[in-house]
């Protein structure tokens, strides 16, 4: 495979917790993102799933430089961005960009959706000349499916999909070869999703962009993605193919959540297996020793709290679809998504443990 | 009513319905193939809006031309407003509907009640009241629309810098505008102005920048705090933008709107304080014309010419009084909690 | 029928005029029955439900027209102090937000013994018992040690079962759950609905569940009322409508949702967007986004047909439901 346009390494932030007024002293450290690794290839799309505090956010600011990580770095073609500032940092920005989750709030209210599209070319003027602005502006908007005309209108005449399309159309105008994505449509309605899926799929060919998709949502993210990491409090526990993690997941973790995600057809209510977790996510200030995992861990045993399992191909699984990095000591295949014909070979012999 | 900018997550149905997105007319949206095809994108859009939306034009609406129309309508606006612009006038012009000298008296005439040409009579110097109040809105209007501007401007630079930078300036701003806030203004004025022997109004402007600006400092942080933690600022940065242009260009415009509404509160209570600190003898002085030191020389005629302190006092709670009143009006207009 | 609602009709005034938020809403429930009423944002399925609790904000918002039976009683008929009695004890609700629905300054403990305190008039000691048998009954662990605890001590998951907990106080008969799990992460998301189906057999209840997700409808539904701009546009058993919808609108909703087995290609998209509720169109008001749409469409307002080909009952308010139903 050739050389990953961006790859993440060892990413950590630490948000440090202080106490007292007058002399701030560090009490400890809410572990937000605690270890990450990833690569993206260019035209790829990767999608990040996880629950709320899990950190998949704090990795998308980092990506986007809009925080600087503990440790680690961020090599983007080769090169460490983590830690730029300035000119290069500025040059950087343009090949990296972002797209918000809430998109009533990631457009200022004062400004015309011309001067908010129109804005990255004021910060970058060497991208476009001046006279040329308005006629690329009205271009954008025209590929995000808005009227060119809507340019000097207010966000706040906007509906929510139309929004995030303008937000989509910011993200294009500096025509960047990353997109980190977060939260793209959970925002919005079912409906109004599908059309900005669709959009991101449309561009991502137009445009030939790589994208870093976060969401919540695994069936989105399955539809969208290429590859797919799962985080928990942290830490990636299982990274593979879509075919890989959705059809073949080794980590108890994917499993549960797989099952847990409620499938749009009741005939599958009777025949699904649900691994109902127990608990709530520990609190990212105090993670559990050695495997995070460990306390809603239907497999738990000492092993788990004393070796903390590394994200790497289970020993078990030489080949096939199961053989993909996963952070368990006792990774084992469970197939817990209903099986569609259509899709995929039957999968490997199903291991079932415990 | 649900505010148009609050996010909202998917399928969360509001009390009613959301007037602003529904208002949002020849809404398109439409299937992404209808960017491709320019002549259906357009007809997508006719189609999609229904009759009625396609009709008018719906016109770019800023949020200040939202707040402007709604503030036209209202009726305090127009009364505080239309006072206001009196109070203005004359204070420049008081020749327009005063032709004496405010400072032209016949002590033969002390106390004397209304007379031809002199409707509110004559104070203990013989002076006519009514030239004298009308002449003291001068006084009034300049202490406090100075006033204002310089603890606004002041406060407002002070504060967004301090809550936009964070950090140990933060810090340190908060606890000088604590101590500020601690000084008891009568007293603080009574020490200050007393040392003071220029009989402009800019000693008392300058006490009372001084004592006001930590109260706008405090709102302009809060809101500049507010505004900075939106998903704009961050989207700003993110595409390279400076501090100067994320200050100026994203947090400043969606952070003065509180800043506006308490300076023009705090107006009405600066001509107050003016009035307060001449009645102590400590403000403006002779022969300054001030409605306090009229106040004041009234105050101890009071049972034999309530006519001296009445037009000055008065003149005095009407100002103070339109001040509040247009201070709240541009709150409703401006602040989106209370739409 | 435990809950029958007839051709309700709903209006909000706002400043650009009136906002038809319900027009002929009918749906009906059945003591341990589960009703999923699904739609997006402003097709007047909360409102409905608001109306039902009598918990809208009036004004701005106006009951226009219609009937609420419950029991057989209509409720719109009812005095406040009559309708305040059956809010709560025979009927609760369950919100989405579980935070800024229970008070930040009293414990959970007194929150769910007030309950009995009020309407019951249990002394404080006996309905501090009963708040932790509740929390037991909705397996928050360590209820005996939580019980004085606040709010904001309870994690998402927690604070959902103890506003469950709450609405099950006083065994009411019906239950409306507008978004109970929306907010929650989907692994909590499950417990919560697990917990929720199950104490709903064990109470005989019935239940109606407001949601935009079309796969929790799928997992706990018996029946399910799709609306949009105010109207039912079908009502059917929960597999009959997965299996065939009759109705183009629902037909979009569930080509548009990605699945989680399988990958699909391009997803449906219905385009435009729902409709401003002060302009509702003429005709069907889905008729700008439907692909089957025609004239009579854009002239007549479609009535709720029978499915008359389905087994079971069923209804459709589309002039074309049997070319939706094969097509």
């Amino acid at each position: 495979m050739a050389e990953p346009l961006l790859e993440v390494k060892d990413l950590v932030k630490h948000y440090p917790l202080t106490q007292g007024i007058l002399f701030r002293k560090q009490v400890g450290a809410v572990k937000a993102v605690d270890g990450v690794s990833f690569g993206l290839h260019a035209g790829e799309t990767l999608g990040i799933v996880g629950e709320s505090g899990c950190g998949k956010s704090t990795v998308a600011r980092m990506l986007v430089n809009l925080e600087r990580p503990t440790a680690g770095s961020i090599a983007y073609k080769g090169e460490d961005i983590s830690r730029l500032s300035g000119r290069a940092l500025k040059a950087v920005r343009r090949n990296i960009q972002m797209v918000f989750q809430d998109p009533y709030t990631s457009l200022n209210p004062r400004m015309t959706v011309g001067d908010i599209i129109g804005e990255p070319y004021e910060i970058h003027p060497e991208v476009a000349p001046k006279g040329d602005r308005r006629r690329r502006v009205q271009e954008l908007l025209d590929v995000v499916g808005l009227n060119p005309e809507y340019i000097n209108r207010y966000p706040h005449q906007f509906s929510g999909g139309q929004r995030q399309r303008i937000g989509i159309a910011r993200g294009l105008a500096l025509q960047p070869e990353i997109i980190v994505a977060d939260e793209p449509v959970s925002a919005l309605d079912v409906s109004v999703q599908a059309q900005v899926v669709n959009l991101l799929e449309k561009l991502q060919d137009e445009f030939d962009l790589s994208y870093v998709f976060i969401a919540h949502d695994l069936s989105i993210v399955r539809h969208i993605s290429d590859r797919v990491g799962v985080m928990y409090l942290g830490r990636v526990v299982e990274i593979g193919t879509d075919t890989e993690i959705y059809e073949h997941p080794t980590h108890p973790y994917t499993q549960a959540l797989l099952s847990a995600v409620p499938v749009p057809d009741p005939q599958a209510r009777a025949h699904r297996e649900r691994i109902i977790l127990s608990g709530d996510v520990p609190s990212p200030a105090d993670p559990p020793s050695g495997c995070r995992f460990r306390t809603r861990c239907w497999k738990a045993r000492d092993r788990c709290a004393a070796e903390v399992p590394l994200l790497a191909v289970p020993e078990v699984f030489p080949s096939g679809p199961a053989a993909h990095p996963s952070a368990c000591h006792f990774a084992a295949e469970k197939r817990v998504v209903p099986h569609v014909p259509p899709e995929g070979p039957g999968g490997g012999a199903e291991q079932d443990t415990d | 009513m649900p505010d148009p900018e609050r996010p909202e997550p998917a399928g969360y149905d509001p009390v009613g319905p959301r007037p602003k997105e529904a208002v949002s007319p020849t809404g398109q949206g439409g299937p992404m193939d209808l960017a491709l095809d320019e002549a259906e994108s357009v007809e997508g859009i006719e189609k999609t809006a229904g009759p009625g939306a396609g009709g008018p034009r719906e016109r770019p609406r800023s949020l200040w031309s939202d707040a402007w129309h709604q503030l036209r309508r209202n009726p305090v606006f127009v009364i505080s407003a239309a006072l206001i612009l009196f109070l203005v006038v004359i204070s420049i012009w008081p020749q327009l509907i005063a032709s004496g000298d405010p400072l032209q008296c016949d002590l033969a005439k002390s106390q004397q009640g209304s007379a031809p040409g002199h409707p509110f009579g004559y104070d203990t110097q013989g002076c006519d009241v009514y030239t004298r109040t009308v002449y003291g809105a001068r006084a009034s209007i300049t202490v406090g629309v100075c006033a204002t501007l310089g603890a606004a401007l002041l406060g407002s630079a002070l504060g967004g810098l301090a809550g936009f930078f964070g950090g140990w300036g933060d810090s340190l701003l908060s606890r000088v505008a604590d101590i500020f806030f601690g000084i008891p203004v009568v007293l603080g004025g009574l020490v200050f102005l007393s040392v003071v022997t220029s009989t402009t109004v800019w000693p008392v402007v300058g006490f009372i920048v001084l004592l006001g600006w930590p109260q706008i400092a405090r709102i302009a942080r809060g809101s500049v705090i507010t505004a900075k933690q939106n998903d704009y600022v961050q989207a700003a940065r993110a595409l390279g933008a400076g501090n100067a242009r994320m200050l100026l260009r994203h947090v400043a415009p969606n952070a003065v709107a509180p800043v506006i509404v308490v300076a023009t509160i705090a107006l009405g209570t600066y001509i107050a304080l003016e009035a307060t600190l001449s009645f102590l003898g400590v403000g403006l002085r002779p022969p300054t014309v001030s409605w306090g030191i009229d106040i004041s020389n009234a105050a101890s005629q009071i049972r034999n010419a309530p006519h001296m302190l009445l037009w000055p006092a008065g003149a005095l709670s009407i100002t103070v009084l339109a001040f509040i009143m247009l201070g709240d009006a541009v709150r409703d207009a401006l602040d989106p909690k209370l739409r | 029928m435990l809950l029958e609602v007839r051709d309700l009709h709903v209006e909000f005034k706002t400043r650009d005029g009136v906002a038809k938020a319900v027009n002929g809403v009918a749906y009906a429930v059945d003591a341990g029955e589960t009703l999923a009423v699904l739609g997006e944002s402003g097709s007047g399925k909360s409102v409905t439900a608001q109306a039902v609790m009598g918990i809208l904000d009036v004004p701005p918002g106006r009951i226009a027209g219609g009937e609420i039976l419950f029991k057989g009683r209509d409720l719109l008929k009812m005095k406040e102090d009559e309708r305040r009695r059956i809010r709560g004890a025979e009927m609760a609700m369950i919100f989405q937000d579980a935070l800024s629905s229970l008070n930040p300054v009293l414990t959970v403990g007194k929150q769910l013994g007030e309950m009995y305190e009020v309407h019951r008039g249990m002394s404080r000691k006996d309905a501090r018992a009963k708040a932790v048998e509740l929390m037991d009954r909705v397996r928050i662990p360590a209820a005996k040690q939580r019980v004085g605890d606040y709010p904001h001590q309870f994690s998402g998951g927690m604070r959902q079962r103890i506003m469950i907990a709450m609405a099950l106080a006083l065994e009411p008969s019906l239950i409306i759950a507008d978004e109970p799990t929306t907010a929650l992460d989907v692994t909590v998301q499950a417990q919560v609905m697990d917990l929720l189906a199950e104490l709903q057999r064990e109470f005989n209840m019935g239940l109606i569940l407001i949601t935009h997700d079309l796969g929790v409808v799928a997992d706990v539904a018996d029946k399910i009322a799709v609306m949009y701009a105010g109207r039912i546009v079908e009502a059917a058993p929960v597999h009959e409508i997965y299996k065939a919808p009759a109705h183009p609108y629902t037909r979009g909703l569930l080509d548009s949702i990605p699945r989680l087995d399988q990958k699909g290609q391009e997803l449906y998209a219905i385009k435009g967007l729902p409709p401003n509720l002060l302009r509702i169109p003429p005709g069907c008001a889905f008729n700008p986004r439907c692909p089957m749409a025609r004239e009579v469409c854009r002239s007549d307002v479609p009535p709720l047909y029978p499915v008359t080909e389905s087994p079971v009952a069923r209804a459709s308010a589309c002039h074309f439901w049997k070319e939706c139903l094969h097509g």
